[in-house]
């Protein structure tokens, strides 16, 4: 569950300190853009020890390298790799050829540091057009790859187009995105909303982006996180008829009947299927207990 | 008969202030105020010593206290919360007698039971007419609400009304009636009236801060107090306004209305009367300019004195009907006793306010801080001060998990329902340890340099000084 | 290694620390200011030679202005000073 992946920059010792409790689901120590080039050797350092040494308590762990045609992203690999993060996010992918490349020097790394291969895995953040027309190479390209995730500003600079709020420039690379995730069986998840104050915004486009079929969003804001979390969220109804689906096929199982009807409809395997998808977030959400 | 006198100088002679005598104040100018040095300084022109100080509040900008403490003008220091400034000349041991710290509601209970004794009380007045009728709503110095002014005007032997607002009699809408009042003195400025209030009091941006004040708003909720009729008093800083605004889309998404809200009034809480989740405002403070131009203007918005607010004398105190209040801490021990009054080195920067009394009377006191600050865990064995007893704190609420005193046993079992992270005190601070490494224990000295009162009168503890 | 030139690392904003080294031949001087020198001298004082001992530096001059770093921050500071100030003995 990816509902939210907070950014929080990498050479700042509160935020990493603390960064565990703002209610993401996944935190992004970001080596990458939140960082200047001579404080590079600095984060890198102070984010693996954040690994080695802090609780992330039920975060997933994900940090962002610099990407493959500067100096350092080796050197970043080289660090956290032994530490076991949950994802490497390897920025400005335009194919599948960069995402081997991490995954063959990750590999080498794991093994340098006695980890089984393929234990990191990868979360591409693809921001570029040709990135965009290339996704399905990307989500498909090796078996670390998790999910795709779309970075807005960088792609609709490159498209030499403006961000808006409205998003209409990156409607093509969503569809894009969540489609090609989608045909490799794997998660998409959408650009951060920039406006730090606007949370009006912010829910708008959170909905859209779940209404496209994103599983989750990327937020640069701790106060964006609750928001987010909340729209990708099954809601109270949803989740009394995920669970009235599930009494259903008990009690038709119990009475042996092949076909099992709720509320007058037929339920079949999709409506199981997101039943039992709703379920499992419940769980992981509400931890098993029951929320009133 | 003529109240109105020429200066400082002439209201110290007429009142007869003599050496050995208590003079009081209120701190409504907060950082702005320049009453209290004002009074000290003609005091101590004149030649006199040995005066007991008994203000409501010394902030940082009564620093000059600490030379009058030097020269003996001020020998006896009272008040309910000291800034850090004095706080550390204090803890250094500066003055000989130890410092009375009270609580708002304590103070004003010694006053009215006479174990306070107060011979002249000098009332920094926004606006007042020559016969001393008096209010914080008006003028340049204007403050709002003169809560904590009322039982000095009552109970000193003599008062003195200062004001640089000075209107035709009889002033339209007093506070404080002329009966109380033996002299005014014009002066040309009471205070700065940038530092009396704040332009905006804005909400925490702090992201910890805010995720501990969600999770306290979601124990208001679960703890079943949160229904009409629903009343609330939370601080202005900190986490502490933040708890407001996420109870306040709580009580949007459930229409609730709540009866009132009260202690330290911000703008956040005016607005939420405003737009009908509160009744009334009971304001014993004006923390920003929103809030006095709704105590003036707002019928809803009623000025209380400290006796009304808290007073454990007074046969019922409007703290003794509060449901919930949001407090904050320095320090929590395992056993929920709360330090405000000094900082984790041992140095005094706080004090009480209303802390213990609203504790007290409310029926859920939640503690709101950061599990951690600086790498000081808040959850020790032994509080520095203990400033509020721990059994009269319900819940401490962090951003690593929630404590909830195990005295109230049907309130965790609430919370542990609604899938809050409840924690057991001592988890949560071996949760802390285990981050911070365990903090040695300070050393201080054997001299007792504060003696903390409960809002009872009797003694709660003794501050020591620092070496 | 050994600290071959000056090197500052950190910041003096809260939860972090500033660290600054100089070479020296000969001694090795340490001083560390903190916040919360009363609760964690002793702490901070073994993270940092720690530290030290982990890179073989065992001269030079390092001043410490710590805002209530917890220990990996303090060795992340240290470690990235000596890393820039210094270079592996060969």
């Amino acid at each position: 569950m990816r509902r939210t992946m907070l950014f929080l920059p990498g050479n700042t010792p509160n935020m990493l300190v603390n960064g565990d409790t703002l209610g993401a689901d996944t935190i992004i120590f970001d080596l990458e853009d939140a960082v200047s080039p001579d404080e590079k050797d600095a984060a890198r350092i102070l984010v693996r020890n954040a690994l080695r040494y802090q609780s992330t308590d039920n975060c997933e762990t994900v940090v962002r390298i610099n990407p493959t045609d500067t100096a350092f992203w080796k050197e970043d690999l080289k660090a956290v790799i032994p530490l076991k993060p949950d994802v490497i996010m390897p920025t400005k992918v335009n194919g599948a050829a960069m995402i081997q490349e991490v995954s063959a020097y990750m590999a080498q790394v794991e093994k340098k540091a006695g980890i089984e291969e393929g234990t990191v895995k990868i979360l591409p953040l693809i921001e570029t057009a040709l990135g965009v027309e290339k996704s399905f190479e990307i989500a498909s390209a090796d078996k670390r790859v998790i999910g795709i995730f779309l970075g807005g500003e960088d792609f609709t600079a490159d498209m030499h187009c403006k961000r808006t709020k409205e998003g209409k420039e990156i409607f093509y690379a969503r569809t894009r995105l969540v489609c090609a995730a989608r045909a490799c069986g794997i998660e998409a998840y959408d650009t951060p909303f920039t406006d730090v104050e606007d949370m009006e915004g912010l829910r708008k486009d959170t909905e859209f982006a779940k209404s496209l079929g994103f599983a989750g969003k990327a937020v640069i804001s701790p106060r964006h996180v609750d928001i987010v979390n909340e729209v990708f969220s099954p809601t109270e109804e949803e989740i009394a008829y995920a669970h009235d689906v599930m009494d259903a096929i008990e009690e038709g199982k119990r009475q042996g009947k092949g076909v099992i009807s709720l509320r007058g409809k037929m339920i079949d395997a999709p409506i199981v299927k997101r039943a039992s998808q709703v379920l499992e977030m419940e769980k992981a959400i509400y931890g098993g207990e029951s929320y009133e | 008969m003529n109240k109105l006198l020429a200066s400082v100088k002439e209201a110290i002679e007429k009142t007869g202030l003599k050496d050995g005598m208590t003079i009081s104040f209120h701190h409504h100018m907060r950082n702005g105020d320049y009453v209290l040095n004002m009074v000290l300084a003609e005091a101590a022109a004149m030649g006199i010593k040995n005066l007991t100080v008994n203000a409501s509040s010394i902030f940082d900008v009564h620093e000059p206290i600490i030379e009058h403490i030097k020269n003996k003008v001020v020998t006896g220091l009272e008040c309910n919360y000291m800034g850090g400034k004095v706080g550390k000349a204090i803890s250094e041991g500066i003055l000989e007698k130890p410092v009375v710290f009270r609580s708002h509601g304590g103070r004003a209970g010694d006053m009215e039971n006479g174990s306070s004794k107060i011979d002249i009380a000098f009332i920094a007045a926004p606006c007042a007419d020559h016969m001393g009728n008096c209010s914080g709503k008006y003028g340049p110095s204007a403050c709002g609400s003169l809560g904590y002014a009322f039982s000095d005007a009552m109970h000193a032997k003599k008062t003195v009304v200062l004001t640089d607002h000075l209107v035709p009699y009889p002033l339209k809408d007093s506070s404080i009636a002329e009966g109380y009042i033996d002299y005014v003195v014009e002066v040309e400025q009471i205070g700065d009236p940038t530092r009396i209030v704040s332009g905006t009091t804005k909400i925490t941006r702090d992201p910890v801060g805010l995720r501990i004040a969600a999770l306290a708003a979601k124990v208001v909720k679960h703890s079943g107090y949160l229904k009409d009729g629903f009343s609330f008093q939370t601080g202005a800083g900190g986490a502490s306004l933040a708890v407001a605004k996420y109870v306040e889309e709580m009580m949007e998404k459930d229409h609730i209305k709540g009866s009132f809200c009260m202690g330290g009034i911000t703008g956040y809480l005016v607005d939420m009367a405003n737009k009908g989740y509160f009744e009334t405002i009971l304001d014993v403070q004006c923390f920003d300019l929103k809030a006095i131009e709704s105590i003036r203007e707002n019928p809803k918005h009623q000025e209380i004195s400290a006796m009304r607010y808290a007073s454990p004398a007074a046969k019922s105190a409007a703290v003794d009907s509060l449901d919930v209040v949001i407090l904050g801490a320095t320090q929590v021990d395992t056993d929920f006793n709360v330090n405000v009054h000094t900082d984790s080195n041992g140095y005094i920067m706080g004090g009480s306010g209303g802390h213990c009394d609203t504790a007290a009377g409310a029926k859920l006191a939640i503690v709101v801080a950061p599990l951690i600050r600086a790498r000081l865990p808040l959850i020790v064995d032994h509080v520095l001060c203990k400033s509020t007893p721990g059994d009269t704190i319900d819940v401490i609420v962090t951003q690593r998990g929630i404590a909830v005193n195990p005295k109230r046993a049907e309130l965790k079992e609430k919370l542990v329902k609604a899938g809050l992270p409840v924690k057991d005190i001592s988890e949560l601070k071996a949760i802390a340890e285990e981050i911070t490494g365990v903090p040695k224990e300070i050393k201080r000295g054997d001299r007792v340099v504060a003696n903390v009162l409960y809002r009872d009168g009797t003694l709660l503890d003794t501050i020591k000084n620092t070496i | 290694m050994k600290i071959l030139k000056n090197a500052v690392a950190g910041t003096l904003e809260s939860s972090d620390l500033f660290v600054q080294i100089e070479p020296d031949e000969n001694n090795l001087t340490l001083e560390i200011d903190s916040v919360v020198a009363n609760q964690h001298m002793d702490a901070i004082r073994a993270a940092v030679l720690e530290t030290l001992k982990e890179f073989e530096v065992s001269s030079g001059k390092i001043f410490i202005k710590d805002k209530g770093a917890l220990d990996c921050v303090i060795r992340a500071r240290v470690e990235t000073a000596l890393k820039r100030g210094g270079v592996q003995e060969s």
